[in-house]
């Protein structure tokens, strides 16, 4: 803004000779690398971008209007349909506002629980995440299907624990649903040792292919003071640099137990944001080793936990969590009854698609597809 | 990091003439907030980002607050003539009534901030900023917090689409989730849905009703053929 | 050396591609329908209802409380109550769904009436091979297709339906020694009225004798 004295991020304009014509292209709803149904209007100068709109909306269901009319529990199933790769993520960061909300406390037990499966649901996503990059780069199939393969032990563990797969519905006010089934934890821990080399593998077949390297290394440039600005949480953000991890921030649940680092990238680029789930995979099968070996006996769920007639005192509570795409956060209002009267998902997927006209200005149209598929998003949370 | 009541002094010995109130939150969250007028917003946003290093908006969203009609007894004397022992005199009573108030409804921007410099040196809980529009009807007109946060970008178009409320100062404002043609705004509370009814095989309370409805008018349409 | 980072990738592939031939764990492929991998024990999809004994609509254990009904998320379920009532499990009089149906088209598989359920009623079903041709009325679920009996319930989910089975087994017997506690109770007390009876019949016919005493010792002692 002009006039005011406040310095703001703005994307920069491209300029056009005067004369030339551009091409509009509708890159979307229907395009395979959009992951669903998701559009950018871009406008091209030959090969380059010199404007980028994206589209939302085709998949919006007004998430927020549906749990404004149901009670507190019943929108818990349905927070598993955000980002439907990581519903535990979901259900933890819900689960943590409204415990925020109602002041309840979480057995010790069940921080661990959490803690297992939101690790779990992390290193699933960015296996899947970095196989998805790779499709897109035009590895059609291989590192997918290899991260795909990992990730069937990982929803295997899942099924066995909540007995579904993707839509766990797991989490509760207060604690955790189902305790471990016989036999869990040793199988979780053969899969969790099983992790390590299946990064070896990916990083040997990826880290250092030159192929990888050249479409990727100073493409999609991220600024650190334009992300922080922006708004930018999760690998992305670290990848330009900024050391912001709310695990490590806020010490939510019991991550102040574990050690582990958090990778920051130097360059911003799609390279880098690569790396970081390379190596956020391996600093997360660090905290679930601990987490396996400390977990102790006891209760799951806070004794004042009932699944009906949830009713919260009046106020208002911002609870929220490093999910594996970035911070998620849930806004909750409650007015005394048993429904919440407002309530609010920040989708980290949604705002870190804020700079992405401001990455794929400039570049080649074959690294939109490229720029758009490190971000890493789900459309069931962007559009909710 | 300062606490919210810090913090409206310092606003107000930093800003002269600034309009701030603390907004008390009683559920145990205790994430109290920071109300500021709508001319004063922007520059109080640039104030916390440059200087009280807020330099992260989390979270942006929209509430609705609905006319709220409260009832209360107030107890009134009033001097009635009265007929007393057959001689009309003016006598004092006290009358109780209801009186009824309306509370004018109005929309809220609500801002969730964090500072990203020292939130690991310095844990600290969300600073809420809240704005209000006039009304709920004409006067819905907010600044933008754009310029200051890049992060509200979106979220204020989802707002604008969703709730209705105009931010002046946004580099393009359009609607962010509901297609360019459609008219009202969905996550108000008023809102009434259309009647798009397809096919309900479990319906309940009010949904059964509407259905009920529209398979009269649907029959009715079939009469009328 | 350009090439080099390819040539260990393609390196790891060869290696996986010549491991998916000799490795167990890789040969996952199993050739549905006619070969089935073994279920998960928590697996769930839609729920069913559960019935004791052998007549599906006798053994309901479905209260038709309507309390799923109300926290159904996505409202798929539609009961209509009986205006009679038949025994339960312990003997006690309850009504009973007289409809009972689930809109598998709309449920989605939460869970979330089986929490709420406090006569252990309904439960999560394994059967996922639904697909019809009819897309309203063959997803609609009634009671007759929504019963199951607690047989299946202990085949699909042992573990789950054994905890179960112990608590309702525990509350008979609780009801049942409550039964025969009151049952006792009341036959001591009948038997205690009947002694009282007795007692005070023979009060009676003591205090008859007492006032039968010839009137003259009173007198006598006046």
């Amino acid at each position: 803004m002009s006039g005011t004295g406040i310095q703001s991020f703005l994307p920069p304009v491209i300029d056009v000779e005067a004369g030339e014509e551009l091409l509009e292209v509708a890159m979307g709803p229907h395009h395979p690398s959009t992951h669903g149904v998701f559009r950018m209007d871009v406008a091209l100068d030959g090969e380059r971008v010199v404007r980028l709109k994206p589209v939302f909306g085709y998949l919006h269901r007004n998430h927020e209007k549906i749990a404004e009319k149901t009670t507190y529990l019943a929108s818990m199933p349905y927070t598993d349909r955000l980002d439907y790769f990581c519903s535990m993520t979901n259900n933890w960061a819900y689960a943590l506002a409204v415990e925020k909300l109602a002041g309840m406390e979480v057995p010790e037990r069940a921080e661990y629980l959490r803690v297992i499966t939101a690790e779990l649901t992390r290193v699933q996503n960015h296996a899947s995440a970095i196989g998805f990059l790779l499709q897109e780069m035009g590895a059609s199939g291989t590192p997918l299907m290899y991260a795909f393969r990992e990730r069937e032990k990982i929803l295997d563990l899942f099924e066995a624990l909540s007995g579904s797969r993707m839509m766990c519905n797991y989490m509760r006010f207060g604690g955790c649903r189902v305790d471990l089934p016989a036999g869990w934890l040793d199988r979780a821990k053969l899969v969790v040792a099983g992790l390590p080399r299946f990064i070896d593998e990916i990083e040997a077949l990826l880290t250092s292919n030159e192929i990888l390297m050249a479409r990727s290394q100073g493409v999609g440039v991220l600024r650190p003071e334009l992300a922080v600005n922006a708004g930018v949480t999760g690998v992305m953000l670290r990848a330009t640099g900024v050391n912001y991890d709310v695990r490590k921030v806020d010490h939510y649940g019991i991550y102040d137990r574990f050690s582990f680092r958090v990778p920051l990238g130097d360059h911003g680029d799609i390279y880098d944001r690569y790396m970081l789930r390379v190596l956020e995979m391996r600093e997360s099968v660090k905290i679930l080793e601990q987490a396996m070996a400390q977990i102790p006996e006891g209760p799951i769920l806070d004794p004042k936990s009932k699944p009906r007639g949830f009713r919260p005192k009046p106020g208002e509570a911002y609870g929220r969590i490093e999910a594996p795409k970035g911070e998620l956060g849930f806004y909750l209002i409650s007015d005394g009854s048993g429904n919440p009267y407002r309530y609010r998902v920040r989708p980290p997927s949604l705002i870190n698609l804020t700079i992405l006209e401001d990455m794929c200005l400039g570049q080649n149209v074959a690294d939109v597809v490229l720029i758009f598929g490190s971000v890493d998003i789900v459309l069931g949370e962007v559009d909710r | 990091m300062k606490s919210a009541e810090e913090l409206v002094e310092e606003l107000k010995s930093a800003l002269p003439g600034v309009d701030v109130a603390l907004v008390v939150n009683p559920s145990p969250s205790a994430q109290h907030s920071l109300r500021v007028a709508a001319e004063d917003a922007l520059r109080v946003a640039a104030y916390l980002r440059d200087q009280a290093g807020y330099d992260y908006c989390s979270n942006a969203t929209g509430v609705d607050w609905l006319d709220k009609e409260t009832s209360e007894k107030v107890k009134t004397t009033r001097t009635v003539s009265k007929q007393v022992d057959g001689v009309e005199q003016m006598v004092e009573e006290v009358v109780e009534e209801t009186v009824k108030r309306v509370e004018p409804g109005f929309l809220e921007a609500v801002y969730h901030l964090y500072s990203m410099k020292r939130g690991h040196s310095d844990p600290h809980p969300p600073l809420v900023l809240r704005m209000r529009t006039e009304n709920r009807a004409d006067r819905v007109e907010l600044p933008s917090l754009t310029p200051v946060w890049r992060s509200a970008e979106f979220q204020e178009r989802e707002i604008f689409d969703l709730y209705g409320i105009v931010f002046k100062g946004h580099r393009d404002l359009r609607r962010l989730l509901m297609w360019e043609e459609f008219e009202d705004h969905p996550m108000r509370r008023d809102y009434v849905d259309p009647d798009d009814y397809e096919y309900e095989p479990t319906p309940h309370d009010e949904v059964l009703k509407r259905a009920e409805e529209h398979r009269a008018q649907m029959a009715a349409a079939e009469g009328a053929r | 050396m350009l090439g080099e980072g390819i040539l260990k990738g393609l390196a790891e592939t060869a290696k996986n591609f010549a491991g998916s031939f000799v490795s167990e764990e890789r040969l996952t492929t199993v050739e549905y329908p006619e070969v089935r991998l073994p279920q998960i024990e928590n697996t769930r999809d839609f729920p069913f209802l559960v019935y004791d004994g052998n007549d599906p609509m006798a053994g309901l254990r479905c209260v038709s409380c309507q309390i799923c009904e109300k926290e159904c998320p996505p409202k798929c379920i539609y009961i209509i109550k009986s205006t009679d009532k038949k025994p339960d499990y312990v003997g006690k009089p309850q009504f009973y769904p007289a409809r009972f149906d689930i809109d598998v088209s709309v449920c989605m598989s939460c869970q979330i009436c089986v929490e709420v359920c406090p006569f252990d009623a309904i439960k999560m079903n394994t059967e996922f091979e639904l697909s019809t041709d009819d897309r309203f009325g063959g997803l609609i679920l009634d009671k007759h297709k929504l019963a199951k009996s607690n047989e299946y319930y202990q085949h699909i989910h042992p573990t789950e339906a054994a905890e179960v089975d112990g608590r309702l087994a525990e509350e008979k017997a609780k009801v049942e020694a409550k039964a025969k506690a009151a049952a006792e109770a009341a036959a001591a007390k009948a038997a205690a009225a009947k002694a009282a009876e007795g007692a005070a019949k023979a009060a009676d016919r003591a205090a008859d004798g007492a006032s039968g005493q010839p009137s003259g010792a009173r007198e006598g002692r006046a």
